[in-house]
């Protein structure tokens, strides 16, 4: 019987080649911004390298400070950081990192722009950059202030084509740095992470930072020893907020925060914390404009198929049957759409990460996402499937044999 | 056998009611062929299309080989119709889409039976009518007598007891007429399938064993 449908279906396919090109460019046309758009998603929040444990991960991204002189909101300082959230029993590690900042060079006169990033030992502990020449700086080497730097690949072929960096120094901000290791570039929607070299915090060129409490320049983030300590974690840290002693009361006396995800942080400061939410009603909404127009495609196709289904009718199907059909023609449909969808979300995928738009994107459409979009196919087919199929289905036998709508 | 007892369709719209059928009572024993003769728009298709559970009566109440159709839900004719009746359209309604042997099997799709089993049938089916060479073309590549072969192909092909014929040669050239008629009396002879066609045509009538006749809906004869 599924052959049946399947030879019929292509048949009807072929004999309206335009409706059909319709129908396939609008359903290849949304699967493709879908696709694109879960793999933007995925490269931004999924667990991904140096990322790659997300679910016992937590940072501090934001707080918001309020006193007699104000509010403000933004990342904390280091004293912060290192004072109450560093010294948190629950956490595994805790690493403190700067926000990534422009940092000019030049190399054989030329300007080099590079995004560099402060931070301690415990960050390489922390994620789980993948190492390409050398390893990390360590805590002691924060400590102590010495001026030792990781770079990405791309750094290492801007400023060491061709050769091996390691021991030899790079220039930033007009000063020497050490290159002791080598790691995978970092896309820079891997926001908490990315950089394109990573320097200890001790080697900024004023102390100032070591004073800054609510208003700084810095994260932190949290490695849990499992996921079920996050909420535990989460718990330490609210009850740390309340035994805060403020270096300046008259200013500021009062925080509030939370160690959290990137997407929950975003989703908070974009969308009150139901950034999940809109972007499915999002996408569905988004995936009903073609929806509706492959409705009236299907639906229009009744009065071609009438004779058809008034013969099935007259031969024992049931409107059922009918439905079943229909949803399998409407299936197939979508999944031939599903395919040159994912032909055409790896060429977009391609450009989007040759293009340089997204320094270092790596987007790819890897196993989840081909999933994520062979789901959004087939509800796709049935959902702008079955209404037609079943209108379809409902036609009196004798009006369909006349050709005719009920 | 067929029976119908005090048989009403009436279309109802808005403003307007149609009689279509009126006090229809008929009787058509196992094995009988009878045709069906009236002007147009005398209710000669609404009755094959009550007998074939196509409509539903207004009034009144029919039954098929010794059962009396109770139910009227779209599931329960489905399996009537696909097991005991058989049906041939003046327009031959053949899906032009598929090849003949597959338009042949349509009616096996509706029941369990495996691909190879339902080929088979089908290709039966067509020897019966003489079309086996043309299985494999499509309906658009075939005369109208040899389309009509096919849709009476894909009518027996599931054995039914009953066939129900609208004009069955309306379409046909006296030639091809004779021929379509020849193999519905080869039916009827040889199977005992019982057989109601539609005519028009007094010639085809007189080749059957009794004509009922309509005018407005009610049995003249």
């Amino acid at each position: 019987m599924l052959k049946n449908y399947l030879k019929i279906a292509f048949k009807v396919f072929l004999r309206r080649k335009f409706f059909t090109f319709i129908s396939l460019f609008g359903i290849a046309l949304t699967l493709i911004v879908l696709v694109v758009a879960v793999a933007l998603w995925d490269h931004v929040f999924g667990p991904q390298a140096p990322e790659a444990h997300a679910d016992r991960l937590l940072t501090i991204y934001f707080v918001h400070a309020k006193g007699p002189r104000g509010n403000t909101n933004g990342p904390a300082g280091y004293a912060f950081h290192d004072r109450y959230v560093r010294t948190l029993k629950e956490p595994k590690t805790v690493t403190v990192h700067s926000i990534f900042l422009p940092v000019i060079s030049y190399r054989h006169g030329t300007e080099i722009k590079s995004w560099v990033k402060n931070v301690d030992g415990e960050f390489w502990q922390v994620f789980r950059f993948n190492f390409l020449e050398g390893g990390p700086f360590t805590s002691d080497d924060e400590k102590n202030g010495n001026r030792v730097a990781v770079i990405n690949q791309t750094t290492r072929q801007r400023f060491f084509p061709g050769e091996s960096p390691i021991g030899k120094a790079i220039e930033l901000e007009g000063r020497p740095f050490q290159v002791v290791g080598v790691v995978s570039d970092v896309p820079m929607l891997r926001f908490t992470s990315f950089a394109d070299a990573w320097v200890p915090i001790s080697t900024r060129k004023s102390p100032m930072y070591k004073t800054e409490f609510e208003n700084g320049m810095f994260f932190s983030t949290i490695l849990a020893k499992s996921p079920a300590d996050l909420a535990k974690i989460q718990e330490e840290f609210k009850g740390m907020l309340t035994r805060i002693e403020y270096p300046d009361p008259k200013s500021i006396n009062h925080l509030t925060g939370r160690p959290e995800t990137l997407l929950d942080t975003i989703s908070q400061e974009l969308c009150n914390g139901y950034l999940t939410t809109a972007a499915l009603i999002a996408m569905i909404l988004f995936m009903c404009l073609p929806t509706i127009n492959l409705i009236n495609i299907n639906v229009s196709r009744i009065r071609e198929r009438s004779s058809e289904i008034g013969v099935r009718k007259a031969f024992g199907a049931s409107s059922l049957t009918l439905v079943g059909q229909f949803v399998i023609e409407n299936v197939v449909l979508t999944l031939i759409g599903g395919i040159l969808a994912f032909v055409g979300s790896q060429l977009v995928l391609r450009t989007i990460n040759h293009s340089g738009w997204i320094p270092y994107a790596q987007l790819t459409l890897n196993p989840r996402i081909f999933l994520y979009g062979l789901a959004i196919a087939v509800f796709f087919g049935l959902f702008s499937g079955v209404y037609p199929a079943w209108k379809m289905s409902r036609l009196h036998p004798v009006e369909a044999l006349r050709g005719r709508e009920s | 056998m067929i029976r119908l007892e005090n048989i009403d369709k009436v279309y109802r719209t808005d403003t307007v009611e149609t009689v279509a059928l009126s006090s229809i009572n008929l009787t058509v024993q196992d094995g009988e062929f009878i045709s069906v003769m009236g002007p147009s728009g005398s209710g000669k298709s609404t009755l094959l299309n009550v007998i074939g559970l196509l409509d539903v009566p207004t009034h009144g109440r029919l039954s098929l080989n010794g059962d009396w159709i109770s139910s009227y839900r779209d599931r329960a004719l489905a399996k009537i119709r696909n097991q005991e009746i058989g049906f041939v359209f003046q327009t031959f309604h053949l899906i032009t889409d598929l090849n003949v042997v597959d338009n042949v099997e349509i009616p096996l799709l509706y029941r369990k039976l495996p691909g190879s089993q339902r080929r088979k049938m089908a290709l039966e089916a067509l020897e019966r009518v003489g079309l086996t060479s043309r299985a494999y073309h499509f309906p658009t590549q075939l005369s109208g007598g040899q389309q009509q072969r096919v849709a009476i192909a894909r009518a027996i092909v599931g054995k039914p007891r009953i066939l129900l014929a609208d004009e069955p040669t309306g379409n046909l050239d006296s030639h091809m007429g004779d021929e379509i008629m020849e193999i519905l009396q080869a039916l009827n002879k040889n199977d005992q399938t019982t057989i109601v066609m539609v005519t028009h045509d007094s010639r085809m009538a007189e080749r059957t064993g009794r004509t009922v006749r309509l005018f407005d809906g009610r049995q003249v004869n």
